[in-house]
């Protein structure tokens, strides 16, 4: 297959589409747009609808109204336009409708929003975070295939960076042949018994039993859990610190600990690249051999708390990123600047940084 | 004149699964959905419906009524109508919601839905109250109607605002093509929101566009009346400012 260069945020629409993806919501919001224009015109050329939506929350419920049909859906947005769609999210988990969600985030401030949720109640979604356009395609396609196999929504967590960066890209749609049709969408009952598509229970008629019924949720957790946990790790053997970082940044973090490599430091990376399911594991077993891990990450501190707990306590912690945003706040800011890492990593390194 | 014979028959639709559901006595909510459930089998649409449902007293009825239905959230019916009805175009698609649920909450849905020309059919169920909550004020409680928020002076105009007139709006909106208001307080209003609801249905099955009924339904509970003093308290309170009528057809 032949590679085509195309911008992230295309490159992601393309995925779906190729994905299966035939509906497609979307309200304008920075560094999200390019999705929605992209959609807005391709969708209907393979027989699929986007629609321009008038909110966010018309948007994320128009998309419940196709995915409940069992058609394969997307929306996307930037973090204040997600948290306006949390209940929706929340209930979508319940109701078990599959649906892909893109985050294009305005620097990372949105982890806990992504690996937490917004919403109420005992949910979560999967959160797959790529760091270049290459595994955004990829990420984004398998979103749809891990969305429909725990009928459960998947978000795909990128960034302005991400969105606006071009790249050269193939597409290699996956084998979905293992997924169970979908016998639980609402299309009209025709010759089977009818549905009732809903939050507060399963399809069946006459059997709405809430309690048992979000038990069932949570209890899918853990299995998902064990079946969709993903990390890239690098550089770990004789690594005396370990990077910890997701997205576009651990991008520049990979050649930041290329570049300490190369001035004599022993360090390596561990990049989740889902981030629920947190690749615990992977994060402990880097702790395991290293004296202590470094977290890169453009907020204030949030997947540090999730190295934290996976860490235990077993080597210091250090933080060495941080809010960073240039004057339009959208998030490519000096911080990324690789000089910047690797002068933080080597604060670490010589022993220097504070835990 | 000689009073008619009165005949217990059973009213029990075929699409219902089963009778129990937990509404009040008095209620006018299963009768609107026993008129939707008739017309749904006499048009043979059954087997092709998507029912719609929010949330409220109503939501008792997507597990009791033998039609697929997607349940939505609190004002959002519209919306996941919308997406259901554009990936599904040869499907029956209706929501069913509140006052509280349509024209409270999920207004601008209701509104933007009307005016993208959406080919589903919406049905209001219009009691003036949260009924599930307990009775509390909506934004289609009438002036001087005493609910759990208005019960020491009812609803007054300069603290409360004006009720909301839906259908009217609705009416005005470019996208909608039929619009209608009936009632279910007397068997005359019932026959008539039987013939609306069927022209509603007829438009959307003829692809020609919006539309949208608004049915007026008793609460005796929250309006603190006998249910026999239901289709009175319509007549006094309610029909003045909702009066039955086609507001818009094709």
């Amino acid at each position: 297959m032949t590679k085509v260069l195309m911008e992230g945020s295309h490159a992601i629409a393309e995925a779906a589409i190729q994905a299966g993806c035939r509906f497609y919501a979307g309200y304008p919001i920075t560094p999200s747009t390019e999705i929605l224009e992209y959609m807005s015109h391709r969708l209907p050329q393979v027989g699929g609808v986007c629609m321009n939506a008038e909110s966010e929350l018309e948007a994320i419920n128009m998309v419940w109204g196709a995915a409940g049909c069992g058609v394969r859906a997307m929306i996307a947005s930037t973090g204040q336009g997600i948290s306006l769609m949390q209940e929706s999210f929340a209930e979508l988990a319940n109701a078990e409708i599959p649906c892909v969600i893109v985050n294009m985030m305005r620097g990372q401030g949105d982890y806990f929003q992504a690996t937490r949720g917004g919403g109420h109640g005992d949910y979560r979604h999967l959160v797959l975070a790529p760091h270049t356009v290459q595994e955004a395609v990829d990420l984004v396609m398998l979103a749809f295939h891990v969305a429909d196999r725990w009928r459960n929504p998947a978000l795909v967590l990128g960034d302005f960076v991400l969105g606006h960066t071009s790249e050269a890209v193939e597409f290699r749609p996956r084998d979905e042949s293992d997924l169970p049709p979908k016998t639980w969408a609402a299309t009209g009952k025709g010759s089977r018994a009818s549905l009732n598509v809903t939050p507060l229970g399963s399809p069946e008629k006459l059997d709405l039993k809430p309690g048992d019924h979000y038990q069932a949720i949570a209890a899918k957790l853990p299995r998902i859990a064990a079946a969709e946990t993903r990390a890239e790790t690098g550089l770990l053997d004789d690594a005396e610190v370990a990077v910890v970082a997701f997205g576009s940044p651990a991008r520049f973090v990979k050649y930041a600990v290329h570049a300490c490599r190369a001035q004599g430091m022993k360090v390596g990376w561990v990049r989740p690249i889902s981030l629920w399911p947190f690749p615990a594991e992977a994060v402990a077993a880097a702790a395991g051999r290293v004296r202590a891990l470094a977290v890169f990450e453009q907020n204030a501190g949030q997947m540090i708390d999730d190295v934290r707990l996976a860490v235990l306590g077993k080597v210091p912690v250090v933080p060495i990123g941080g809010i960073s945003h240039d004057p339009s706040g959208f998030g490519v800011g000096p911080a990324l600047a690789p000089a910047n890492i690797i002068a933080k990593i080597a604060e670490v390194y010589r022993g220097k940084a504070a835990a | 004149m000689s009073t008619p014979e009165l005949k217990k028959v059973s009213a029990k639709p075929d699409l219902l699964l089963s009778t129990h559901h937990s509404l009040c006595p008095g209620c006018g909510e299963p009768l609107a959905l026993r008129v939707i459930l008739e017309l749904l089998a006499e048009l043979g649409v059954a087997e092709r419906t998507i029912c719609v449902c929010g949330i409220g007293c109503y939501t008792a009825f997507p597990g009791i009524i033998d039609v697929d239905v997607l349940q939505a959230l609190h004002g959002r019916a519209p919306s996941v109508a919308t997406g259901a009805k554009r990936v599904l175009p040869d499907r029956f698609v209706f929501t069913l919601q509140g006052d509280g649920d349509m024209v409270s909450e999920g207004l601008q849905e209701i509104i933007h839905s009307a005016a993208r020309g959406e080919k589903f059919t919406a049905v209001l169920l219009n009691n003036g109250v949260f009924g599930e909550t307990g009775g509390h004020m909506t934004t289609t409680s009438v002036l001087g109607q005493r609910t759990k928020t208005t019960m020491d002076t009812g609803r007054v105009a300069e603290k409360h605002g004006y009720p909301i007139k839906i259908a009217d709006l609705i009416a005005q909106v470019d996208g909608s093509t039929y619009v209608a208001r009936g009632a279910m307080h007397t068997p005359a209003a019932i026959a008539w929101t039987k013939r609306i609801l069927g022209e509603a249905f007829r438009v959307q099955l003829e692809g020609e566009g919006f539309s949208f009924v608004e049915v007026l339904t008793m609460c005796p509970t929250d309006w603190y009346v006998e249910p026999s003093e239901t289709p009175g308290w319509i007549e006094r309170n309610f029909t003045g400012t909702y009066p039955l009528k086609i507001l818009k057809h094709p």
